[in-house]
C-alpha cells in the first residue's frame, strides 16, 4: 500500500490516492501527527500544497512533523518516497534530498504544463519509464527553483542524481533540474505534479507513468 | 538573563536574489542612481531566557542552524543586548 501524508495545508493527497487507485494500486491517507507508519505501507508520498502554511520557508516546519522520524526511517532502509512538489520542498528540508527549491526566477507563481525529460529508470519513480522519455504535466508552484551549491550539481551529474529536467526551465532551476533523487536512489522528488496528469481529461496521461513506475517498483520488491 | 535577539536571514554570497534584483533594476526608475548590490533577507526577533550570554549565543546559533535558516542557502547575523 502506498501511504500518501496529509499535512496541516497539504491539498493534493487525495488527487494522489485517486491518481493510484485509477491505476489499480491501492493508497491511503496517513496523519502527519502519526509517529509510526502503517505496517503494510511500502512506499510514502509526500503530495503538494502548503504544509503547515509554508511558514518561514517551504517545508521548514513540516520536516519537523511527527511523522518525518518513522519516514526517514523508512527511507534510511531502502524504503521508495516520492515528493511532489510542496513535498519535494519537504524531503530538501529534512534533508533526505540535495539542494534547496527558491522562489522562481521570475518571480511569477508558474501554474501550466510543462515538458520535463525523464534522466534516469533507476530510481523508484522511473522504473517504467525509457531515459530521454518527454513527460507533459504541470507545474503550480512560487518556490520551484532548484539551487545547490557548484560541489552537489557535481555529485548529482556524476551519480545520475538528477531524475528529470525542463524543456524550458520555467522557473529557473540550475541545469533545468525538474527533479532529483538521493545518493541510495530510494527517495525522489519532482516539482511537476504527476497526479495531475493521469487522465486525457486532464489534458495529459504521462503522469500516470511516473505513479505506475512506483507501484510496478513496490511490486518487484514485493 | 534575558535577551533581545535579532536574526537576521541572508542568502548566502553567490546564491541567486530574484527579489533583490528586481528591486535594483527598478530603483533607477524612481531616480535612485547609486545603489548596488540589493539582497533581500528576512529580520527574525525574539526575547530568550538564557543562564548566560554565551550559553544564550549558543542556542541562538542552534536555533538558526536547525530550524530559522536552511543551510543550504542562507546563513544568519545574529545580534543580541540584554533585554529589559
Amino acid at each position: 500500500m502506498i501511504g500518501v501524508v496529509l499535512f496541516p495545508g497539504t491539498n493534493c493527497e487525495q488527487d494522489v490516492v485517486e491518481a493510484i487507485r485509477h491505476l489499480g494500486g491501492a493508497a491511503d491517507i496517513v496523519w502527519h501527527g502519526d509517529r509510526r507508519l502503517p505496517s503494510a505501507i511500502d512506499a510514502v508520498v509526500l503530495p503538494g500544497g502548503f504544509a503547515h502554511g509554508d511558514y518561514l520557508r517551504t517545508g521548514a516546519i513540516a520536516r519537523f512533523s511527527p511523522v518525518m522520524a518513522p519516514i526517514t526511517e523508512f527511507a534510511r532502509l531502502g524504503g521508495p518516497v516520492l515528493g511532489i512538489c510542496n513535498g519535494f520542498q519537504i524531503l530538501c528540508e529534512a534533508g533526505l534530498l540535495p539542494g534547496a527549491l527558491q522562489k522562481n526566477r521570475g518571480l511569477k507563481f508558474l501554474c501550466q504544463f510543462t515538458d520535463v525529460r525523464v534522466e534516469t529508470s533507476a530510481t523508484p519513480a522511473t522504473s517504467a519509464i525509457p531515459p530521454g522519455t518527454v513527460l507533459r504535466m504541470p507545474i503550480n508552484h512560487f518556490e520551484g527553483c532548484f539551487t545547490c551549491s557548484p560541489k552537489t550539481l557535481d555529485e548529482l551529474r556524476g551519480e545520475e542524481q538528477i531524475v528529470f529536467r525542463y524543456l524550458d526551465n520555467p522557473n529557473g532551476s540550475i541545469d533545468a533540474i525538474a527533479g532529483v533523487c538521493s545518493s541510495a536512489r530510494n527517495v525522489v522528488g519532482l516539482m511537476p505534479h504527476p497526479e495531475r496528469a493521469t487522465h486525457e481529461m486532464l489534458g495529459s496521461t504521462d503522469g500516470g507513468r511516473v505513479l505506475a513506475s512506483l507501484l510496478a517498483a513496490v511490486a518487484a520488491t514485493g | 538573563m534575558v535577551f533581545d535577539v535579532l536574526v537576521e536571514v541572508r542568502l548566502r554570497p553567490g546564491i541567486a536574489d530574484p527579489q533583490g534584483a528586481t528591486i535594483e533594476r527598478s530603483l533607477p526608475t524612481l531616480g535612485y542612481d547609486g545603489v548596488t548590490g540589493v539582497r533581500v533577507g528576512k529580520a527574525i526577533r525574539f526575547t530568550l531566557d538564557a543562564a548566560d550570554e554565551p550559553a544564550a549565543r549558543a542556542e541562538v546559533e542552534q536555533l538558526c542552524t536547525r530550524f530559522l535558516t536552511n543551510p543550504v542557502i542562507e546563513d544568519a547575523l545574529v545580534s543580541m543586548e540584554p533585554g529589559r
